[in-house]
């Protein structure tokens, strides 16, 4: 039963879908591997790594609890964290521009830049 | 489009109902590590069918009251602001939607799922000062599309009978 309700709907779904495929065209486009690896907490900068140097510190958010972040082969991590969800470990590897793994019980956030 | 009668007993039981599928959804380990955290969806089964058969207003108190007791016992203060932001910026999408009448529940939900993540993102980008999290929408409209689309035939399924039976 394909009513012009239906065709809406497809048309909402297609153009979303379109809408992110596009997006993520033009990052993969715009963006390149980073250099730098950026730790923000509560939306301050704290340090800044190069990610070409193999690198493992561990980083103390406010309220003292611990996030181990590791630079590896050009790519950066979290491979320890003491929040209660642990969804910032469980991300894959970044080392694109823009990219970041956040880690919203510490207010932390890990980014990629360029310089 | 006629609505069923609400009570107090069937509301609480819908209450419960999506207390329960979220704290299922907690369990369920994250499939696609993408973006961990991505969810899917579940209470808002139970949100959108209320909202096609008792109207916004219930729809809101379910919503309200599931955001509280989850973030009371699973979450934190952030767990809130985070999960407010999704669930009533998803629900005025979905109302609105709704009133236009343009859209079937199925497109309805779909609007829902993608501004559920839109609202998280929102908070997340203004609570840790990085427009950069904004990349996550990339990813989330596409989950929250599809989620969207489960989520509307299930409440579009549940609806239907209903209102059939006059619950």
């Amino acid at each position: 039963m394909i009513n012009s309700k239906n065709k809406n709907d497809i048309i909402l779904v297609v153009t979303v879908i379109l809408l992110a495929l596009i997006a993520l065209i033009f990052f993969w486009f715009f963006t390149d591997e980073g250099s730098y690896v950026v730790i923000s907490i509560d939306g301050a900068e704290v340090s800044r790594y190069p990610l070409n140097e193999n690198f493992k510190t561990d980083i103390v958010s406010q309220d003292g609890k611990v996030n181990t972040l590791v630079i590896d082969s050009g790519k950066a991590y979290i491979s320890y964290a003491e929040c209660p969800d642990k969804i910032c470990v469980a991300h894959r590897k970044i080392s694109r521009e823009g990219e970041t793994i956040v880690c919203l019980p510490h207010k932390l956030v890990i980014g990629i830049d360029d310089k | 489009m006629g609505k069923a009668k609400a009570s107090v007993a069937k509301i609480g039981i819908l209450t419960a109902l999506a207390l329960v599928l979220s704290y299922v959804e907690i369990l369920i380990p994250p499939i696609i590590t993408i973006v961990p955290g991505i969810k899917m969806g579940l209470p808002n089964i139970v949100i959108v069918t209320v909202l096609y058969c008792f109207g916004v207003k219930f729809a809101f108190l379910i919503s309200i009251v599931r955001v509280i007791l989850v973030s009371l016992l699973f979450g934190n203060t952030i767990t809130f602001f985070y999960s407010a932001a999704g669930a009533f910026l998803s629900l005025l999408v979905m109302y609105l939607l709704k009133r236009l009448d343009k859209f079937s529940c199925v497109g309805v939900s779909v609007a829902g799922g993608v501004t559920h993540n839109l609202g998280q993102i929102i908070v997340a980008v203004l609570l840790l000062k990085t427009i950069e999290i904004g990349y996550y929408m990339i990813i989330l409209s596409i989950t929250g599309t599809i989620a969207g689309v489960l989520v509307g035939l299930a409440s579009a399924y549940l609806a239907k009978r209903i209102k059939k039976i006059d619950l």
